[in-house]
């Protein structure tokens, strides 16, 4: 199937719904594919804007394969009006969308390396694409970690790919969740004592890391990167912030000197910690 | 062949490795092996808190029983780490339950006796301090974090 990329950024191509299913209570996936024209490629971390006829539009992480542009996936939790949109689509009906847009895991660069994915709650879904296109060059990395981290048990994202993943001898992935029922044998804690376990394991210098959730774990998760030795400019975040344009012009997700639609949503973390760490911005 | 004796097995675990001999040795005085087995309880929320647990193997699940449900697990912990602190702290109770997992290996200390070593031996008692409190910190930390329910929905 021919790439081409998107021509007007600010313009939606149609798409339609090719199947919708729930993931989790609130939280559902859709494969869209384009009405007119061919797919569109995207790299791991990108976003769309997806818009509901008549609700509204919300920019929402690309999910799927980018080796499978053809099959384009988002997951989205229900918070809002346009969300809940979303979510409650089914099979068939149509959408906006626009992009691919922002920046992407540099994961194609990091090579050769030991690639680190701390991920907490939806922040898999962003992280996902990377997680494929590392395990589909699996043989150009020194290894593959996962670390995720979830609320609880039910509220494990993509449960049955994690437990793909874990069965992959080449693979290490290690699930934690904040609070469990008796019935549960996993681990219960936090992110960063997974993280800081996972770390034990791994030389620190040829470790690059890609994190993707809650700002709060990111920030742990970032110190006991640096705690166990990882550079500072091998470790990469991705943040949400209110999009609109999605290309730089409105100013509504500007994060300091940056737009998080143009220049992010992935940043070095050490272009962005000091603010992160700010309590009003 | 050569016994491994239990201050040995003392200096494997990451909090005593950094003990010199003579001490693990006088600390070995208090200690025991412990096997549990899966599912087997190690101990149970008001039991006196009788011993500190220093896991060498498999996983323990650190419960708080909740009226008309079932227990919920707050933490689990695993080879390396130290199950129970309130063998140091009056009144010596323990307020959650610790099952375990898998199959348990452990190496406990008996807290009568630790602490007696401990105020014969000041020198010994601050280095138990130094070398636990870390631990004990890091929990704290953790339980903070949890408490933020990092994943729960968002405000406004």
């Amino acid at each position: 199937m021919p790439l081409v990329q998107e021509p007007d950024p600010m313009l939606p191509r149609r798409y339609r719904v090719r199947r919708a299913w729930a993931e989790l209570a609130g939280v559902a996936s859709m494969d869209l594919s384009p009405v007119d024209g061919a797919a569109v490629a995207f790299r791991p971390g990108q976003f769309n804007m997806l818009y509901v006829f008549g609700v509204g539009e919300i920019a929402i992480s690309i999910s799927g394969n980018p080796a499978e542009p053809e099959r384009l996936i988002h997951t989205t939790r229900s918070v809002g009006a346009v969300s809940a949109a979303l979510t409650g689509l089914r099979e068939g009906e149509m959408l906006g969308v626009r992009g691919p847009f922002g920046s992407a895991w540099p994961v194609a660069a990091e090579t050769g390396r030991h690639i680190v994915f701390v991920a907490g709650g939806l922040g898999l879904a962003p992280l996902r694409p990377a997680i494929y296109h590392v395990l589909e060059h699996r043989d150009q990395y020194a290894g593959m970690t996962l670390v995720y981290g979830a609320r609880s048990p039910d509220e494990l994202l993509y449960a049955d790919e994690i437990k793909a993943w874990k069965s992959r001898f080449d693979t290490e992935v290690e699930v934690t969740v904040d609070h469990a029922r008796p019935s549960w044998t996993g681990r219960v804690g936090v992110v960063t004592t997974s993280l800081d376990h996972a770390l034990a394991g791994i030389d620190s210098a040829g470790i690059s890391a890609f994190l993707c959730g809650p700002e709060i774990m990111m920030r742990f998760s970032a110190m006991s990167l640096a705690d166990a030795g990882v550079a500072p400019d091998r470790v990469w975040v991705s943040l949400e912030r209110n999009m609109k344009c999605a290309i730089g012009f409105c100013g509504h997700c500007q994060f300091g000197p940056d737009f998080v639609c143009r220049d992010g949503p992935v940043f070095r973390h050490d272009h962005v910690a000091r603010l992160l760490s700010m309590k009003e911005i | 062949m050569r016994i491994h004796g239990l201050e040995d097995i003392l200096a494997e675990h990451p909090v005593f490795c950094a003990f010199d001999k003579a001490t693990l040795e006088f600390l070995a005085g208090c200690a025991r092996n412990e096997h549990f087995r899966a599912g087997e309880r190690i101990f149970a929320e008001g039991d006196p808190a009788e011993k500190v647990f220093l896991l060498r193997q498999g996983d323990v699940a650190v419960e708080i029983a909740t009226p008309e449900r079932s227990p919920i697990i707050v933490e689990t912990l695993h080879a390396g780490d130290v199950l129970g602190w309130a063998w140091m702290v009056p009144p010596y109770r323990h307020m959650s339950d610790a099952r375990a997992l898998s199959e348990v290996r452990a190496v406990s200390l008996g807290a009568t006796c630790t602490r007696a070593k401990c105020d014969e031996n000041p020198v010994l008692g601050y280095q138990m301090f130094q070398h636990l409190l870390p631990h004990m910190a890091a929990r704290v930390r953790v339980l903070r974090l949890q408490l933020l329910d990092m994943y729960g929905p968002k405000e406004g």
